[in-house]
């Protein structure tokens, strides 16, 4: 089936996720739909398959015009999507998976679904048991369960969000060739969402580029690496200069540090942090990058390495023990683990208070509040509850929370969701901070901010971290295939 | 068998029919991902409604009616708070409570400890003549074979068709089940009315069939019982009813205990530490590891007899995004 989408504008709120795109998919084809987190590829998506209602533009399936208010209506005219995280019931066995949202009386007939499922699951090589539990199979499994499911349904378009996250790799051949004989043998039109620039260049016949919500590039495959990237990240800015800061003695040394989550293993790392350095971790998200940055802190416990601040072994600390020796964490989720919704700027900052009387003079706070307001730029009165502040005024909130000296400072993307205005005063104060001695390291998704604020870069790809060569001269083009995972 | 045993069982049976209502009625409710948490409340005001409406009109079925529509109505401020207002409903439920509690007492003032009408007892005939069996089941009133059925046919509802497997996929993972074509909030208003209805005849069926009559709170604490029996059973029509019935069989036993002399308090006790005990069973994992080391064969059916994980999205509002 042919797919013509025609000008669509999603926004959410003040973000313009889908600011116009207009693009055809023809059949036969499998697209590879790239861009960086955040370009407005899921979106789009999301629109095409119904679950999101656009705020302007026109979907036409083979030149017809459609309008989808609920995802069924999409799957109906033949569209199905696999989300991200796979859109099934874990209690469920397969077979109630299938069976639910299919067309059909009363009682669903177990057995012809079952021989239904079971045909399908042949035909693709699936090896799926009906009666298995989704909550006992991997990402994987499950994913291949909701081809079989959409399959079921007639679809003719299939799009797939990201969906080589979390799979093995001999999940991902046989991913993969599935859907080139859906495509090339079938007629079905493949719209493959992805960042990964390798699995694009594996399967994709065709390419189609966002970036903040623009399309800004269609290209038939093959296409050299190198134009993808720059297309995907845009021009690269010029670096502004900073302030050249002699290095101290080291801060923290880790050895070999490993830790895992059931999700993701991070392998073993070492690096020493001396002060006034400002180390920039990149990758794709939940690429081990933040698993690193807490085990250093002690907000998780390392599986083994060591952890050494300022000469002394905190391996297997609490974080409260980092915190006392000059540590501080700049958690990404600002209102959820940052700060406290619901309390005002004064109460946070007599919580953050090294003193704690029983009684809180709140006169007293109150003047430290509006002092602290007016020295970090706030905008925001001390009787502010903190969640009315704007994204940009959280994360001064956040600073000013931090005390006086700090040996160490930990920030997941420092500038996230924040103007222009407000990212370089962020930065300015961090590197004050750097230049009083204290080091820096902080996550980002955004290259041109790695590049531009790291003295040392490491990359991170599926809980593997490698240090780049030579910082100094590195591009946001060769921080865009590490992270995609070439070169590791 | 032992004709006093026989008789015991069935007065069981009898006994626990509103507390099957209630407790398969919050099922429902929850399984559609909607915590009616009024039940102790909704109960006694429907227990004083339906008693009231049967007693004025002198016709019972006009009370059961009667207290069907006061627990679909309370239900419904739930539902609508929830999904229309985005309250919270463990609040919300709290305050209907108390709030139905205390308009129980003082709408109810003028028919305390009134002689009324009752639902008449009428034995099933020919089944009610099996042995054992149909003395123990069918010789009782419509309420009570409305109970039994009840908790198959939801067991049948849930399990076996199609909108059944939608409901318990919207209370899992509304989002997954909207994707599917669920239309997600009208189904938790329905289920979430259908539920609060049951808890609403389980108060009609204290005062007009198990606990006769009307005076301030006397059912008072069986709503609460009802939530924790819910809990108890896992989500599942038939663990659900068994734990009403164990309930039931427990207080019979404290108080032929208490003949025999044994400590008033502790036999009091026994069901809510055996309550807490199984809480704690379900909720240490113990259950899941003994699933998961199970051998292939038996793991099925222990899991459908001993899994008790709510549903993934109870109490959760669905927005899509």
């Amino acid at each position: 089936m042919k797919v013509e989408l025609r000008d669509i504008r999603k926004y959410f709120g003040p973000v313009r996720a889908n600011d116009g795109i207009s693009v055809t998919f023809e059949e036969g084809t499998i697209y590879g739909l790239l861009g960086e987190n955040g370009a407005g590829k899921s979106t789009l998506m999301k629109v095409l398959s119904g679950y999101l209602i656009p705020d302007g533009g026109q979907i036409l399936l083979d030149g017809e015009r459609v309008h989808f208010s609920v995802p069924a209506e999409a799957t109906a005219r033949g569209i199905g999507m696999l989300h991200q995280t796979p859109m099934d019931f874990p209690p469920f066995s397969v077979l109630d998976n299938f069976i639910y949202g299919q067309p059909g009386g009363l009682l669903p007939d177990r057995k012809a679904a079952r021989e239904q499922f079971l045909k399908l699951c042949r035909r693709f090589n699936f090896d799926l048991s009906p009666d298995a539990f989704i909550d006992g199979l991997t990402i994987g499994e499950r994913q291949q369960m909701e081809i079989v499911r959409l399959l079921s349904l007639g679809v003719r378009v299939l799009i797939l969000d990201e969906p080589t996250t979390g799979i093995s790799a001999e999940q991902k051949e046989i991913l993969f060739r599935t859907l080139r004989e859906l495509a090339h043998n079938e007629g079905l039109t493949i719209i493959f969402v992805s960042h990964k620039l390798e699995d694009v260049e594996e399967l994709c016949d065709e390419v189609v580029v966002l970036r903040r919500g623009k399309l800004v590039g269609r290209e038939k495959m093959p296409v050299l690496a190198d134009k993808l990237v720059e297309m995907m990240f845009g021009q690269v800015l010029e670096r502004t200069p900073r302030p050249p800061v002699e290095l101290g003695t080291p801060v923290l040394q880790v050895e070999n540090l490993s830790a895992s989550t059931f999700r993701l293993t991070l392998e073993p790392v070492t690096l020493d942090v001396r002060e006034g350095e400002v180390i920039g971790l990149a990758g794709l998200e939940g690429s081990g990058q933040a698993l690193f940055m807490r085990a250093c802190c002690g907000l998780i416990r390392p599986r083994g390495g060591k952890v050494i601040l300022d000469g002394r072994d905190m391996t297997g600390k609490g974080y409260h023990e980092f915190m006392a020796a000059g540590v501080a964490y700049a958690p990404a989720g600002r209102l959820e683990e940052g700060l406290i919704a619901g309390l005002t700027l004064t109460e946070h900052f007599v919580l953050a208070a090294p003193s704690h009387d029983f009684l809180v003079d709140w006169e007293g706070a109150r003047k430290v509040a509006q002092s602290r307001i007016e020295r970090f730029n706030i905008v925001g009165r001390p009787e502010s509850p903190v969640e009315t502040l704007s994204g940009g005024n959280q994360q001064r909130v956040l600073m000013a929370l931090m005390p006086e000296r700090l040996r160490l400072l930990l920030l997941e993307h420092p500038t996230r969701g924040l103007d222009v205005e407000s990212a370089r005063w962020i930065w300015k104060q961090l590197l004050e901070r750097r230049s009083e001695g204290t080091a820096v390291i902080f996550m980002s998704s955004d290259l041109d901010e790695i590049v531009e604020y790291s003295d040392r870069i490491l990359v991170f790809y599926a809980g593997r971290a490698i240090e780049v060569p030579e910082p100094a001269s590195a591009t946001v083009e060769q921080l865009g295939h590490l992270i995609g995972g070439k070169g590791i | 068998m032992d004709s006093e045993l026989i008789r015991n069982l069935a007065s069981i049976v009898a006994l626990s029919a509103p507390l099957v209502m209630a407790s398969i009625g919050e099922t429902i409710t929850e399984r559609a991902g909607v915590v009616n948490l009024s039940l102790d409340g909704t109960i006694l005001l429907s227990a004083m409604t339906g008693f009231v409406a049967a007693y004025t009109s002198n016709n019972v079925w006009v009370g059961v009616l009667a207290g069907v529509a006061v627990g679909a109505v309370v239900a419904l401020i739930v539902a609508a708070s929830s999904i229309e207002l985005h309250q919270d409903q463990v609040a919300v439920g709290f305050v209907l409570t108390l709030l139905c509690d205390e308009l129980s007492a003082f709408l109810g003032q003028d028919y305390t400890r009134l002689p009324g009408p009752s639902v008449p007892y009428w034995p099933i005939p020919f089944l009610s003549d099996i042995p054992i069996i149909g003395q123990i089941f069918f010789t009782h009133n419509v309420l009570v074979y409305f109970s039994l059925f009840l908790i198959v046919f939801v067991w049948w509802w849930m399990y076996r068709t199609r909108p059944g497997l939608a409901l318990r996929g919207i209370g899992e993972r509304p989002a997954a089940a909207f994707v599917r074509g669920a239309n997600v909030n009208r189904l938790r208003y329905l289920y979430t009315l259908i539920g609060g209805g049951l808890v609403g005849m389980a108060g009609a069926t204290y005062s007009l069939s198990v606990k006769l009559g009307w005076s301030e709170g006397h059912v008072r604490g069986n709503g609460w019982i009802a939530l924790a029996i819910v809990i108890f059973g896992g989500w599942h029509p038939f663990r659900v009813a068994f734990g009403a019935y164990l309930f039931a069989a427990l207080r019979a036993l404290s108080s032929f205990m208490q003949q025999l002399g044994a400590s008033v308090v502790l036999v009091n006790a026994t069901p809510w530490i055996l309550m807490i005990l199984t809480l704690l069973l379900v909720g240490s994992g113990a259950t899941e590891r003994l699933i998961a080391i199970s051998p292939p064969g038996a793991r099925r059916f222990l899991r459908g007899v001993l899994r008790a994980t709510p549903p993934e999205s109870l109490g959760v509002e669905f927005r899509r995004e």
